[in-house]
């Protein structure tokens, strides 16, 4: 996939929009997943999603072609992600709430419409409250488990897009399973 | 488990991390054969990792390349030029000066629109809008008026140009040189244009002959 990327790359560069669009198809769902894990509801997560592919396209000439695309990108999406959890911070709770609620009262209306099975009306309660647990996370956990366990990716590359030491990136995920285990154990 | 060495939770975390040594793997196993706590943390942290990973996909919005298409900047363009006068130094250098140039011209266009016409002791002016080379007097340059009119009733050894006015050349003037009307801005600015290349292609031509 990354030779392809690359080509759409070097024609992006020459000019050609469209070969972005290529490019956007191909991550949309990986970042996007990023981002909703990182900020916890679907309109911020769409409004940083977007901003960091039209941020890739305004930077594509400081891409280095050597380097793997989606570790650029994924820095870009993390690093706005951060952005926006740090200005929001006196709202820290309230959206971890939000984000909480939002998945229940899709519960409860699904339910009162009676159109789900039992244990999929159970999972989706689960999936909030493990959402949920993730936003409380501190941001420097949240984005080392959400880049481990959501997109799945290796610790060292992890570490290349937090810009950060390799080991860091492990006491940073150690605490954050940690700090997950605590509030996950009696599930 | 207080009394269990912390370096156990370290061996749990390096096993999840698929980076486990293989004698701290065969620590690991056997105390959490022995301890009950310790297997219970462990247990925790198996399952808790996951529960993360069972979160469902989300759905991507509909019409996302869509809009992130709809929302990048017409900036590809300008990069592509900002790129062409990285390898064209000397053209940008050209247009760079053109365009200053453009501008200065505009502004002095538009500055002023004050009659004004070259200096010199054979030009009479008349109701301050015209200027007027009387008969038998015989001017010798050029002449440039602006925002005004121009009657040449005499002789005028050079080029003559008229800026936002009217040339009246009367049947026993001359003109040895050729008479220019400009009333237009672009006829303005290619005037100047041409000035200002005959200025550089001279320069370039004494730079030569300097070589
Ligand atoms: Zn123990």
């Amino acid at each position: 996939m990354e030779d392809i990327v690359k080509k759409r790359i070097k024609e992006v560069r020459k000019g050609d929009h469209n070969a972005f669009g290529e490019i956007v198809e191909l991550y949309k769902s990986k970042v996007y997943q990023l981002c909703y894990r990182m900020l916890g509801n679907s309109h911020e997560a769409e409004d940083i999603a977007q901003e960091a592919f039209i941020r890739a396209y305004v930077n594509i000439d400081r891409y280095n072609i050597d380097r793997k695309f989606s570790t650029w990108l994924y820095r870009i999406a993390t690093n706005l992600c951060i952005d926006r959890i740090r200005k929001k911070k006196p709202d820290y709770y309230l959206d971890a709430e939000i984000a909480g609620t939002e998945g229940m009262n899709m519960y409860s209306q699904i339910a009162a419409e009676g159109m789900l099975p039992e244990d999929e009306v159970t999972s989706m309660e689960l999936q909030a409250l493990i959402q949920r647990e993730i936003l409380n996370l501190p941001e420097k956990y949240r984005s080392v488990i959400v880049l481990k366990y959501i997109e799945e990716l290796s610790l060292n590359e992890i570490s290349e897009i937090l810009d950060m030491p390799l080991g860091t990136v492990k006491t940073r995920i150690h605490r954050g399973r940690e700090a997950l285990r605590k509030q996950l154990r009696h599930i | 488990m207080s009394s269990c060495p912390d370096y156990i939770i370290e061996f749990m975390h390096e096993y999840l991390d698929e980076e486990i040594p293989e004698e701290h793997k065969q620590e690991l196993k056997e105390h959490l054969q022995i301890c009950a706590d310790c297997k219970q943390h462990f247990n925790e942290l198996v399952k808790t990792v996951a529960l993360v990973q069972s979160t469902s996909h989300i759905q991507t919005p509909e019409n996302f390349t869509e809009k992130v298409m709809m929302h990048l900047p017409r900036e590809k363009k300008k990069v592509g030029i900002k790129r062409w006068f990285g390898r064209h130094p000397i053209l940008t250098a050209a247009a760079v000066f053109i365009i200053f140039m453009t501008a200065s011209v505009f502004a002095s266009w538009n500055q002023d629109d004050n009659f004004s016409v070259t200096k010199n002791k054979n030009i009479i002016i008349e109701n301050n809008t015209t200027a007027v080379v009387p008969e038998g007097k015989t001017v010798e340059g050029d002449i440039v008026v602006k925002n005004g009119d121009i009657r040449i009733e005499g002789k005028v050894d050079g080029n003559v140009t008229i800026i936002n006015g009217n040339n009246y050349l009367a049947s026993a003037g001359t003109v040895t040189g050729e008479i220019e009307e400009i009333n237009k801005v672009f006829d303005w600015l290619w005037h100047k244009i041409k000035d200002i290349s005959s200025e550089v292609l001279q320069l370039f031509n004494s730079d030569k002959d300097a070589k």
